[in-house]
């Protein structure tokens, strides 16, 4: 029994270790002084971080990128909200059909998503901008607002809102009153994964992308003529941000609300 | 009754209309170019024709990619359970204090951005990357092993790499309903550990393995960014296709056949696991 625990930790360090590995090499090797390759690493230099703080297509990417996923969580959750609360609390003709359609885009292919999207876009006459790509992102990502939603309403005590409705509060009162700030923490977190998955998306942006790219599509299409240093440099500070969202909204989660419960739901749903 | 009726309504109508618009439009809108053609000036005939359809069943390319791209996503599959399984066992049964910290470490990777994760594995696999400098440094190999980039496997190494953690997180969750005292009990029926995994531990924990790997699944068989980023010719998925199409060989109608097939595939898939699903929930 001692012997198949050691093996069982040894094997869990194995999958960490997989799962690790990429990250540490990208941040080892952003501080790499003879680029992406060579082991082992020899001299240390921040060059290819000054690099790329000079890189201004860089940056206007990024901008673009937070315009972006900015508009789309508003939008998701604008959406998303009343799709969860609906599925939640109301039974309506096509229901089940309605839960199925939101849900697809969690588990359809982006570039099923993104090119039925170009065809609508392209059909009514419309040309491609970072609209295009905010609605995409927006249809794409309303999925993951409105399971992350719709776990939060499922866990809120339902006895403060008919003690809401008994004393008198209209429907509204009570959202207001009692289901919105009960789902804060929630609402929150779902807005931080939303915003992070948006920054990274690429398969759906691939397809709506007018001239100005997004961060994601910018690096995407340097990517295409080799590794350069300063790639190692800008993945390293989105893994940072990204960690930092984690964190944000694991502090912002602590009741007990998990950030991916969207995985679990739109399967089994 | 009149007002609640009306306020369902007034909630339901945003979304709906907002999905109908922007999901089932665009779905019937690549169902309609599917059927479509181009004429010589490479514009889109609208009379509708089977000949994409056609074209797909006829030209053995399709076939063969397609089943590529199946043997890559089950590949990723079983490299995921492989990885994620024990490590949801080991998550649930004897991670002990350190479970909650664990189980984050776990969840972290999939907030990090894809294109990181397949960009560090690209710096990992190149001809002057890590794993080839490594390799000669410690006098495994004298010149770069050149398959590791440009070659299913690095896209399997890759889709694993990102697909993994949502495996393991299902398995967590079907292990940890299963009630302590099944356990015990079937110990104290006198069954040593590895009966306890067989008859208990490995039959409850299906639907978590079953719903990890539809996910695992379909999201690998419909990737384009893998290959297309460490993956050579030999490696060509069919979402590689679509993307094509859809670009440089210009050719929308067909693109959009190849679209509804993939489509139809995921859904088929998407409907038989949810049965069996369904089936082992009853039983």
């Amino acid at each position: 029994m001692r012997a198949g625990r050691t093996f069982a930790t040894a094997y869990a360090s194995l999958a960490y270790g997989f799962l690790y590995l990429p990250i540490v090499v990208l941040v080892v090797y952003s501080f790499n002084r003879d680029g992406v390759g060579g082991f082992p690493p020899q001299h240390w230099t921040l060059d290819w971080y000054r690099t790329l703080f000079a890189d201004s297509a860089m940056w206007t990417a990024v901008g673009n990128s937070a315009i972006v996923a900015f508009s789309t969580v508003v939008l998701s959750m604008l959406i998303g909200f009343p799709a969860a609360y609906a599925l939640d609390r109301y039974a309506f003709p096509g229901k089940g059909a309605f839960q199925r359609l939101v849900l697809l885009p969690l588990i359809v292919p982006g570039v099923i998503t993104g090119i039925s999207l170009l065809l609508l876009t392209v059909s009514s006459g419309f040309h491609l901008s970072l609209v295009t790509v905010i609605l995409g992102h927006s249809t794409a990502l309303t999925a993951v607002a409105t399971t992350e939603i719709f776990a939060g309403l499922a866990k809120l005590d339902r006895s403060l809102e008919e003690a809401s409705a008994d004393l008198g509060a209209s429907r509204l009162q009570t959202l207001v009153r009692i289901i919105l700030p009960g789902l804060r923490t929630s609402l929150l977190g779902t807005a931080l994964l939303i915003f992070t998955l948006s920054m990274d998306e690429i398969a759906v942006t691939f397809f709506l992308i007018g001239r100005e790219n997004t961060l994601p599509l910018e690096i995407w299409s340097r990517l295409r003529r080799g590794a350069t240093p300063e790639m190692n440099a800008i993945a390293t500070l989105i893994f940072l941000f990204s960690v930092v969202t984690i964190f944000l909204s694991q502090w912002l989660m602590t009741r007990g609300q998990t950030g991916t419960s969207f995985v679990q739901e739109g399967i089994t749903t | 009754m009149g007002r609640s009726r009306l306020s369902a309504w007034l909630v339901t109508l945003p979304p709906f209309a907002w999905i109908a618009l922007f999901l089932f439009v665009p779905y019937c809108l690549l169902f309609c170019y599917s059927f479509w053609s181009l004429d010589a000036n490479q514009q889109v005939l609208h009379h509708a024709t089977f000949a994409n359809y056609l074209h797909l069943a006829t030209t053995p390319l399709y076939l063969t990619v397609i089943l590529r791209s199946m043997r890559i996503a089950f590949s990723v599959v079983l490299l995921s359970l492989a990885i994620g399984y024990p490590l949801a066992c080991f998550l649930v049964f004897q991670a002990g204090k350190y479970r909650q910290m664990l189980y984050q470490a776990v969840i972290i990777p999939l907030w990090i951005s894809y294109l990181v994760r397949a960009y560090a594995w690209k710096v990992i696999f190149g001809n002057e990357g890590v794993m080839n400098t490594l390799l000669q440094w410690c006098h495994a190999t004298s010149h770069p092993l050149g398959f590791l980039l440009y070659s299913p496997f690095a896209v399997i190494v890759t889709l694993t790499h990102i697909y993994a953690p949502f495996v393991v997180l299902p398995v967590v969750a079907s292990l940890e309903k299963i009630p302590p005292e099944l356990l015990e009990s079937s110990s104290d029926l006198g069954a040593n550990a590895w009966q306890t995994f067989a008859r208990v531990i490995l039959p409850l924990s299906l639907p978590g393995v079953l719903s990890g790997a539809t996910f695992a699944f379909l999201l690998s068989f419909g990737d384009f960014l893998a290959p297309l980023l460490l993956g050579g010719p030999s490696s060509v998925m069919i979402a590689n296709i679509v993307a094509n199409l859809f670009g440089a060989d210009y050719n929308w109608p067909l693109g959009a056949a190849v679209a509804v097939l993939i489509l139809a595939m995921v859904l088929t898939i998407l409907t038989l696991t949810q049965k069996l699903e369904r089936r082992w929930r009853a039983a």
